[in-house]
């Protein structure tokens, strides 16, 4: 690779070809400020349109400024980030954009969240120079079950256009109008419930303002604990636990189960479960109908369906559901960890409390918001009755406890309660992309081969690259399997297998980068993908220090089969614990 | 914006102007361009059939249509008025014909009158500067317009 | 056209036919039937002739009479008295505004006097829907000797010695921007006509195009071979539905021919040309922007690098040029690089259309040698400034451009010294303004079609522009404030310095040429609130001559706002706040009682 010097603020640095002004910079600790560029590297999901112009720098001979995230070096170059030009130019088109912002930082729900507002904190705006009654751009808000739409507060970065259209390639959003006007909206500026967004929230996750911001339950949720007619429960994801620390000052990567349990409790949850133990109730049906699907076909069967994918994922039904809707027989009927625990604990824990199901009120803590939609499609309840009434980020958690004025720091380790707290290390890793493959071969491995599996990691099956293949030896039987997280990657792979260039008895999706610790209702990474990886890592550390690492090993989801469920896919289960898939109704 | 609830037709239409471009996402303007000459304008409903065409998003297609001015989702009236606002017929004084014209009218740059016999559009040179102000109506080029004659150009448009 | 003994050309540009030239045409045609001169004359609808002001335009050679506004019903005088009898219709002749004489011949008028058509050199004098006559006057010469005889790089060479600089705005070498293309290897590449014109006020290319579109298609065709292309797109705006007809015909006719399509002239070398339109955005004059709109996209530019001739359409090496700059090259190679060297200055070689509009005796498009000055043109071409008024300003360059004055009148036009005078070439159009334009109202109306055609893409365009117009609007109703001048003249450097492509990083010009020129009429409208020009509405004050007034009650029906009170045959007062001067009270009084300042 071709290497050169450049001069950066009167010290010098050698760089690659190809190396941005804004990265040479980095190099040598100068952190030029950017607003609209964003690179996730350890994901490669790159967005730099140039925008912004807040990260101009100055270089010789050039006549106008540079973006420094978008020009490359050259040979020779000198450049300037900090002289009189470039930071009146900053600051004024700092200005320039706060002006066309409306100024409710106060109860902005992105405050203290917000880039802009760090931003023009750092760069020291005091006064905005601009016409009284400067004109500002206005939209019509847009509320969904998921996420909400206030773009006053759009700056035109358009990491969400990219996000939807390139990474995700959902196709909900597109920039449209043009000049001052120009907005990035759904077709025809509709509301996005009407357009074929999945939920996936990705859009709210690199949102540098409060232009998208999840849909909040919280007060919802105070409401139903201050009542004393109701039972509140409420279950937690497993990858609310790799982030929650984080906004609390904690590095990521660190894991706070038992703070995390102490502080549900401490909010006044009657009961403290684990979605985790539903996750290991989904790989025992999951891994039935995958089991079944594959001795069928082994037998000699052609009209099986094969793959089978998964379906904890809400956005990932959403997407096929819009885009595969002739391959709505593929995917696993069973429903998502969220919705089994929803349903178990409305029905049999219910009747074992003796509680009526309207006075139970189940709550979720997820690190997604697809899942504030799935816990509202109407097949998910009774006579009107949810059986997830709730279901809250884990961003909401964190200010829910804020609020109630816990300190989590000083929070002792508890334990979830009994029965549906209970979870293997199978459960934990459904957080992570390659998490949910992996447990279910862990059980469907010993229960093909009726051998016990003498090492349990499959470490072919993780890793953050966006589309992975691995074939695992079933004693003799090779099973091959397929991964993908964010829903390009889905879509690439969904193409090659109708198109017959894969062959998979399985495949795992996650709509958001890394699988569910990436997810929109997490802490916010700000644009730096090691975050990411940090809490992948954890949740592998959660299941290796679990003593029972495998869903089918899980006492009590012994108990409750032998107890109310019979057996995997019995009548019960599947009235209970599977779903069915729409076509969604387009216009 | 409205919409147009689309017969057997119309899909008909959409269909050639589509195949005569191989349904290539890469002719979007083009497709675009000869759909709004079969139609008048490019309603919803057109436009969300010709993203299936192409197998692109809708999104995207309204994201194009909002971009450039000659795309328009609002039929034009049966006389479209076009008055000209490049810079010679600025400063021969396009905008007072263009207030005189929204005045009889009553109607805004870019409605139509609510029988919709005229809509009025202000345009980007045509390059009849010699004319200036220019106005069209239809084909029609009306030359050296005052505000004055406004009202008797209007009036020669009896049906 | 040998076999006729005369000709009479009319123009079937865009101007002339919104003013009946194409029922001239019929006209003549039936007359010269009708008397049995079918042998003799022949009627040719050619392009743009140029001098718009006077069109419908008809041209008789050979003896190059110019019969100006010409009507249907004038053409069996011109038929029987000129074409059968000999003599002139003296009453259709242009005539000289300052010595009142008609001018028999167009060799001998001001207009044309001062002129040097390259670009423009067949626009009417051929008929641009026929091939043959293109041919006649040495059409597709150039290709052929090129593609027979030169290696392209022979041929990138003598464009580079031509000195042939891009007529769109930019003036990058385009000798140099074809080598470029050249170098940068791959299987496919294309040549791009950016024929978007969007400039309010500039309609050169629009005129070359109907009126020499085969220039246009020889020049695509020799960039191809230059650079190794065999693809050709026009970008045309959808606007212009007569070019758009005369070039696809002309591409028909060539391919006829062999000069377009696989194998041309027999040899090795294929090209070809297909048409897209733009759909009214000004933005995608920018290249990049182009190519995206060309591809099916919101025509939003990209940052550069990549530039086009490494990675342009479909990810291409693209060569980009404007159609002035193609129709230029086919002479280049005709009279050689030496030739159009000799023309212009030092750093702007040869000539550059221009279209002249506003306050000008003469609107019209016309080509003159770099190095004219603009007294030349405004005074002797234009023909000065109408009905006597005093000359003021001068826009060049369009929205991208600036403001010169008086003291520029003398300044030799080119490249460079547009530039340093605080403005620019642009694509050519010329705005001539006089002592009743405001030169704030001028700067926002430029801001007024820059918002409006900002893609908003880039901050800085998208609200800075908005907010120098809204700064601008605020000087022009009078509310303005000193600072205002300093806040924009701060944030039009900002714009220019920060914005991501062309249309960002120029459009302040105007606003920093007028406050340059012009800061005492911004002072006269923020400290004096007067609008010295009398252009502003806001800042009218309208009083009543006591003296004058008879009391006739006549201002006070016609105020629409009940500003005017007196009593009956007494002197009435307007009331300066309630007035919102609308100068109805001005246009009723019979009596000149009414005083504006």
């Amino acid at each position: 690779m071709e290497k050169f010097t450049i001069k950066i603020d009167n010290t010098e640095v050698e760089v690659s070809k190809g190396t941005t002004i804004y990265q040479a910079a980095k190099q040598i600790g100068i952190d030029i400020p950017v607003l609209c560029y964003l690179n996730l590297e350890h994901l490669n999901i790159e967005s730099r349109p140039g925008g912004c112009r807040i990260c101009v720098v100055e270089v010789e001979g050039r006549r106008n400024l540079a973006p420094s995230c978008s020009t490359e070096c050259t040979p020779g170059m000198v450049v300037n980030t900090h002289n009189m030009r470039v930071m009146n130019a900053r600051k004024t088109v700092l200005e320039l954009i706060l002006s066309d912002h409306p100024k409710e930082c106060l109860t902005c729900s992105s405050s203290g969240q917000c880039d802009l507002q760090h931003l023009s904190q750092v760069m020291g705006i005091r006064e905005i120079h601009a016409v009284e009654n400067a004109e500002m751009s206005t939209y019509r808000k847009d509320v969904s079950p998921a996420l909400k739409r206030d773009m006053d507060k759009c700056i035109m970065c358009r990491r969400c256009e990219t996000i939807c259209n390139d990474v995700q390639t959902v196709g909900a959003l597109s920039a449209v109008n043009r000049g001052f006007m120009s907005v990035v909206a759904p077709a025809f500026e509709q509301d996005l419930i009407d357009s074929p967004c999945t939920f996936c929230g990705q859009c709210v996750a690199v949102c540098p303002t409060g232009a998208l911001t999840p849909y909040d339950d919280t007060a919802k949720v105070l409401r139903a604990l201050a009542d004393p007619s109701k039972t509140v429960i409420v279950q937690t994801a497993p990858a609310v636990r790799a982030a929650l620390g984080e906004e609390f000052g904690l590095e990521p990567g660190t894991l706070v189960t038992g703070k995390m349990v102490a502080a549900l409790r401490s909010l006044g949850f009657d009961k403290i479960f684990d979605t985790d133990f539903a996750a290991d109730l989904t790989i025992m049906e999951e891994g039935a109908e995958l089991l079944g699907r594959i001795s069928k076909f082994l037998a000699g069967d052609k009209d099986v369906k094969l793959p089978i994918l998964t379906s904890c994922c809400p956005a990932w039904v959403n997407f096929f559901e819009e885009y595969y809707p002739c391959m709505l027989d593929i995917p696993s009927t069973a429903r998502s960890p969220q919705q089994m625990f929803g349903s178990i604990a409305k029905n049999y824990y219910a009747e074992l409390m003796g509680v009526k199901r309207e006075d139970l009120v189940v709550v979720s803590v997820m690190p997604c918001l697809a899942k504030k939609y799935e816990c509202a499609r109407e097949e998910f309840s009774t006579n009107g009755n949810p059986d997830v009434d709730f279901s809250i980020s884990t961003r909401e958690l964190a200010s829910l406890i804020k609020s109630c004025n816990i300190n989590f720091d000083l929070l002792p380790d508890e334990d979830f309660d009994n029965p549906l707290g209970e979870s293997t290390g199978a459960g934990v890793i459904f957080g992570v992309t390659g998490g949910v493959i992996e447990a279910a071969v862990r059980t469907a491995y010993e229960l093909f081969t009726g051998k016990k599996l003498d090492k349990i990691d499959f470490k072919e099956l993780r890793g953050l690259e966006g589309i992975r293949m691995a074939s695992i030896d079933f004693n003799g039987t090779m099973i091959h399997i397929g991964i993908a997280h964010q829903l390009g990657n889905a879509r690439k792979l969904l193409d090659g297998i109708r198109s017959g260039m894969y062959n998979f008895h399985a495949i795992e999706i996650m709509a958001c980068p890394g699988g569910c610790i990436g997810g929109a209702g997490q802490p916010l990474h700000h644009g730096n993908s090691k975050v990411i990886k940090a809490r992948s890592e954890a949740i592998y550390r959660e299941d290796s220090q679990k003593t029972i690492r495998k869903s089918h090993e899980n006492p009590y989801i012994v108990k409750l089969y032998e107890e109310y469920l019979g057996h995997p896919m019995s009548e019960k289960a599947h009235h209970l614990l599977h779903t069915h898939y729409f076509e969604k109704n387009k216009k | 914006m409205s919409n147009l609830k689309l017969q057997e037709c119309h899909l008909k239409t959409i269909d050639e102007v589509c195949d005569s471009y191989k349904n290539d996402p890469g002719d979007l303007i083009k497709i675009l361009h000869k759909a709004q000459t079969a139609f008048g304008y490019l309603p919803e409903s057109v436009q969300r059939e010709i993203a299936k065409r192409l197998k692109i998003s809708v999104a995207k297609v309204y994201g194009v249509v909002t971009f450039y001015s000659f795309f328009t989702m609002t039929p034009k009236g049966k006389h479209a008025i076009s008055v000209c606002m490049g810079t010679a017929c600025y400063v021969r004084g396009a905008e007072k014909v263009v207030d005189e014209f929204k005045e009889h009218l009553k109607i805004k740059v870019g409605g139509v009158t609510e029988d919709g016999k005229f809509s009025l559009d202000c345009l980007r040179c045509v390059g009849a500067c010699g004319l200036a102000p220019v106005v069209l109506i239809g084909e029609k080029v009306y030359g050296r317009v005052e505000p004055s004659q406004v009202k008797e150009i209007l009036d020669s448009y009896t049906d | 056209m040998a076999q006729y003994k005369m000709h009479l050309l009319v123009c079937g540009g865009t101007g002339c036919r919104a003013s009946q030239s194409e029922q001239i045409v019929e006209n003549l045609k039936s007359e010269i039937k009708n008397l049995g001169l079918e042998n003799d004359a022949q009627v040719v609808t050619t392009g743009c002739f140029g001098f718009c002001e006077k069109g419908p335009i008809v041209k008789i050679i050979p003896d190059n009479t110019f019969y100006t506004q010409v009507k249907p019903e004038d053409c069996a005088e011109i038929v029987t008295e000129h074409v059968l009898k000999g003599r002139k219709v003296n009453r259709l002749l242009y005539e000289d505004p300052e010595t009142l004489k008609h001018i028999e011949d167009s060799k001998h008028m001001g207009f044309y006097q001062k002129q040097l058509r390259i670009a423009l050199r067949n626009c009417g004098f051929i008929d641009p829907e026929n091939i043959d006559e293109y041919i006649a006057r040495d059409g597709y010469a150039a290709i052929g000797k090129i593609i027979t005889e030169m290696t392209p790089e022979a041929a990138i060479d003598i464009m580079k010695k031509s000195g042939l600089r891009g007529r769109g705005g930019g003036g990058f070498p385009t000798g140099l921007k074809w080598e470029i293309a050249s170098k940068n290897k791959a299987d496919q590449k294309y040549v791009v006509c950016n024929a978007d014109e969007g400039d309010p006020g500039a309609f050169m290319d629009r005129s070359i195009l109907e009126g020499d579109p085969h220039s246009v298609i020889e020049a695509m065709a020799i960039c191809g071979y230059c650079i190794g292309a065999t693809k050709g797109i026009v970008y045309i705006r959808a606007e212009y539905p007569l070019a758009i007809k005369r070039l696809k015909v002309a591409a028909r006719q060539a391919r006829a021919y062999g000069l377009l399509g696989e194998k041309i002239l027999g040899t090795d070398f294929d090209f070809d040309i297909e048409l897209r339109y733009g759909a009214g955005a000004f933005v995608c004059g920018e290249e990049t922007a182009l190519i995206h709109s060309m591809e099916g996209h919101r025509g939003e530019p990209t940052v550069k690098p990549p530039f086009p001739a490494e990675k342009g359409y479909l990810g291409k090496p693209t060569n980009v040029n404007n159609v002035e700059t193609f129709a230029n090259v086919p002479a280049i190679f005709l009279k050689g690089a030496e030739w159009f060297a000799s023309i212009g200055t030092e750093k702007s070689k040869g000539t550059k259309v221009f279209a002249l509009a506003g306050k000008i005796n003469n609107v019209g498009l016309i080509e003159v040698p770099m190095g004219i000055t603009l007294r030349e043109v405004i005074f002797e071409i234009g023909g000065g400034i109408k009905d006597g008024k005093k000359f003021k300003a001068v826009q060049t360059g369009g929205p991208s451009g600036g403001c010169l004055t008086e003291k520029h009148l003398d300044t030799p036009i080119d490249f460079d010294n547009l530039i340093a005078a605080g403005s620019m070439m642009g694509s050519g159009g010329m705005i001539v303004m006089d002592e009743d334009d405001c030169m704030v109202s001028v700067a926002k109306f430029y801001l007024e079609f820059t918002v409006e055609e900002s893609c908003g893409k880039c901050a800085p365009c998208r609200i800075g522009n908005k907010r120098l117009h809204e700064i601008l609007e605020k000087i022009c109703g009078g509310k303005g404030v000193e600072e205002d001048i300093e806040y924009l003249k701060n944030l039009s450097r900002v714009i220019k310095d920060t914005s991501l492509c062309g249309l960002g990083q120029t459009s302040p010009n105007p606003v920093l040429s007028t406050i340059e020129h012009f800061y005492d009429e911004y002072l006269a409208h923020v400290k004096e609130r007067i609008c010295p020009a009398g252009s502003c509405k806001a800042l009218k004050l309208y009083t009543i001559i006591s003296d004058k007034c008879t009391g006739c009650t006549a201002c006070v029906r016609a105020c629409p706002v009940d500003a005017i009170t007196g009593e009956k045959r007494q002197p009435h007062v307007i009331d300066a706040d309630k007035c919102i001067r609308c100068g109805a009270c001005y246009d009723k009084c019979k009596f000149t009682a009414i005083h504006v300042q």
